[in-house]
């Protein structure tokens, strides 16, 4: 088994909520709350969950683009989080991000050249040509013309900045990529262009992907596993086929029945949800899932799951995961 | 068959634009039937927004205008009103759901007072009376304590919460035609679940029509009775959803459907991908417009538009390869899969 790149340790970020005059802190938003997860090298770890589940917060974490409150990341062993700043800067050549907004993330007033080369102008000391000999290789890899690199980003489409934003993120051979919604903005024909490329760098460069998004169908595609997170925790981990095919959280299960499938003759059992998600300031005691859960019993309202492993390779936080013995039954929903 | 509520004949929109003219819409033919959904699916840019603003008359204040076509909503034709007289239609006969809940609502009214309101300026109802049938609106669409949610301002509601309140809004004159356009894009996929649910159960019980507008092949295979493929301001393919997905002929069509992730093909196998972009609506190639992207081009396709072309009883496709009528020797399953001899 490859080993570890990424391991995630016990790892929480509150964002304080503050008020009143004195602006004394009144509570805490518990965006991320005690996630652990290992990533190795070489696979696509997908991430999903609905908004505002801490899955972005984590991903940000991750790369110490935001300070954890407690916890630790630790990449190919050394903790990010208690490293200086010169220390930092040196580990951010292997660890980069794809952002979601085409649009918003780049900058406006640049060339795409300088864009593009701007990491190896912070991180290396390649001379003028040097970088720009870089950057028409880098564009050539993403599928992009070369010969369009002293254009401004304006000058291209959705799929094409987003071809700017992968170069830019690979431009430092970089082990580690955090690809936060990368193709949830595109459109479909767009959309299967981005991953076919993403597939293939990650082939040719042995990356490794942290993979986030809210369309699981693109998640399944692109994952060798896949996380899910409800509420700031991680409630199921596993291999990609198998958790597709048979979840053991309810919650993975109610997500996985609820995305619309191109197929109009199958008519399908649906769980749906009710209710939103809870604020995650003040998240339900117990498990966080237990006021929309079908099978909720008195246990889940007072007692906190943890993430276990309940078969080989498969993480659970449930106190009746389904399938399980002794645990949940989605035939008795019907 | 059904009576048709919508009839659109040859509807050219256009936006002015320094080139003269550019059309949003090119001649573009639908149906709906009372009671039935109509999905109209396709990428941005393609002209799914402004066929419902056409139909709305609103595009008249986004800056377009209707060149030539009729859009007859029983009988009426829509094309040539009058503004004040689309204001009775607008919001009476005919609502619309918009994309976004959280800026379709007006943050400073409670959402009670603006379902009242249409209900007020439509159907002459007093205050009280307008009041007392809003809460009964948000009962219906699924909102729990609504006496206490009418009071809310939308700020303090969830977006599917909202998304129900503006449906609340649209439902208001019991309309006839609800127009959605992308009605759950902006939502997660267990809220999405609950509001298609709620939408194909209340079509359901008020007997309305829907027209949905949607990007996402799996929404319009859930709710659709029959689907219009745009492409680049054409509709290149319309049919029931059965012919649509089993079926599908349009190059175009199956290409999309190819390139779903998940839906056919392993697991980390390369998708199928539509090679190129949409063009740009100010310079769309000459003949079929989907020819400089299209795996099955041929020299007809370079120089001559085609034409709607019946290949079955409720299936017609704008595609070259379906001319010689039985369909012999034309195989679009070549590689890309699809069953078009089927």
């Amino acid at each position: 088994m490859a080993k570890n790149l990424i391991e995630v340790e016990h790892v929480k970020k509150y964002f304080p909520i503050h008020k009143g005059l004195l602006n004394r802190v009144v509570g805490n938003v518990k965006a991320v709350d005690d996630v652990s997860i290992t990533i190795r090298e070489g696979e696509t770890f997908g991430l999903v969950g609905e908004s505002g589940c801490g899955k972005s917060t984590l991903g940000r974490v991750i790369l110490r683009l935001q300070n954890a409150t407690a916890g630790a990341v630790k990449f190919n062993g050394r903790d990010i989080h208690s490293m200086g700043s010169k220390e930092l800067n040196k580990m951010r050549e292997e660890m980069q991000i794809i952002f979601q907004d085409p649009f918003g993330s780049l900058n406006p007033r640049f060339l795409v050249k300088d864009i593009i080369g701007e990491p190896l102008k912070v991180h290396t000391k390649m001379s003028a040509s040097q970088i720009e000999k870089r950057v028409i290789e880098l564009m050539e890899l993403v599928g992009l013309d070369a010969s369009r690199r002293n254009r401004y980003p304006h000058e291209f489409s959705g799929g094409q900045r987003q071809r700017i934003g992968i170069a830019r993120a690979i431009a430092l051979n970089p082990k580690f990529i955090v690809a936060d919604e990368a193709v949830s903005a595109l459109d479909v024909s767009v959309q299967s262009q981005v991953i076919n490329l993403l597939m293939k760098l990650q082939r040719e460069m042995g990356l490794t992907f942290l993979f986030i998004a809210h369309g699981l169908n693109v998640v399944r595609h692109i994952s060798d596993r896949v996380g899910v997170m409800y509420l700031g925790k991680m409630v199921e981990v596993g291999e990609t086929e198998t958790l597709y095919a048979n979840p053991l959280h309810p919650y993975t299960a109610a997500l996985l029945s609820a995305i619309p499938k191109p197929t109009p003759t199958k008519k399908r059992n649906r769980i749906v949800l009710q209710g939103d998600v809870p604020s995650p300031a003040n998240p339900p005691s117990g498990c966080r899932f237990h006021p929309r859960c079908p099978f909720a019993q008195e246990k889940c309202s007072q007692v906190e799951p943890a993430l276990t492993e309940v078969l080989p390779g498969r993480q659970v936080a449930c106190h009746y995961p389904i399938g399980v013995e002794g645990g949940s039954d989605l035939n008795s929903l019907k | 068959m059904a009576e048709k509520l919508l009839e659109i004949r040859n509807l050219t929109t256009a936006f002015m634009s320094e080139n003269g003219f550019v059309k949003a819409t090119d001649r573009i033919s639908l149906n709906i039937e009372k009671g039935q959904t109509l999905c109209l699916v396709g990428e941005s840019g393609s002209g799914k927004s402004v066929t419902s603003l056409s139909i709305m008359r609103l595009i008249d204040y986004a800056g377009g205008s209707i060149l030539e076509g009729n859009i007859r909503f029983n009988g009426d034709d829509l094309a040539t009103k009058e503004q004040d007289q689309m204001r009775s239609i607008r919001g009476n006969k005919i609502a619309m759901i918009f994309q976004d809940p959280m800026s379709a609502l007006n943050p400073v009214f409670t959402v009670g007072e603006q379902i009242a309101e249409s209900l007020r300026l439509h159907q002459n109802k007093s205050h009280s009376e307008a009041w007392k049938e809003a809460i009964e609106l948000l009962r219906l669409v699924g909102i729990p304590a609504p006496e206490m949610r009418a009071k809310q301002y939308p700020h303090e509601l969830s977006g599917g919460m909202c998304q129900r309140v503006v449906i609340a809004v649209a439902l208001a004159c019991k309309p006839e035609l609800l127009i959605a356009d992308e009605p759950t894009t902006a939502l997660d996929v267990t809220v999405q679940a609950q509001i298609l649910e709620l939408l194909m159960k209340l079509k359901e019980e008020l007997g309305m029509a829907i027209l949905l507008i949607t990007h996402d092949m799996g929404v319009a295979a859930e709710v659709a009775d029959h689907i219009a493929v745009m492409y680049a301001g054409s509709i290149v393919e319309q049919g029931t959803v059965e012919e649509i997905f089993s079926n599908p002929s349009h190059p175009y069509t199956v290409g999309l459907l190819q390139s779903i992730p998940g839906f056919e093909g392993k697991r980390g196998n390369e998708l199928y991908t539509i090679k190129g972009t949409i063009p740009g609506l100010g310079n769309l190639p000459k003949g079929c417009r989907f020819n400089p992207r299209c795996p099955h081009v041929m020299d007809k396709c370079r120089q001559v538009e085609p034409g709607d072309i019946q290949i079955g009883a409720e299936h017609s496709t704008k595609c070259w390869l379906y001319e010689d009528k039985d369909r012999n020797g034309v195989s679009v399953s070549g590689g890309i899969g699809g069953n078009a001899n089927g």
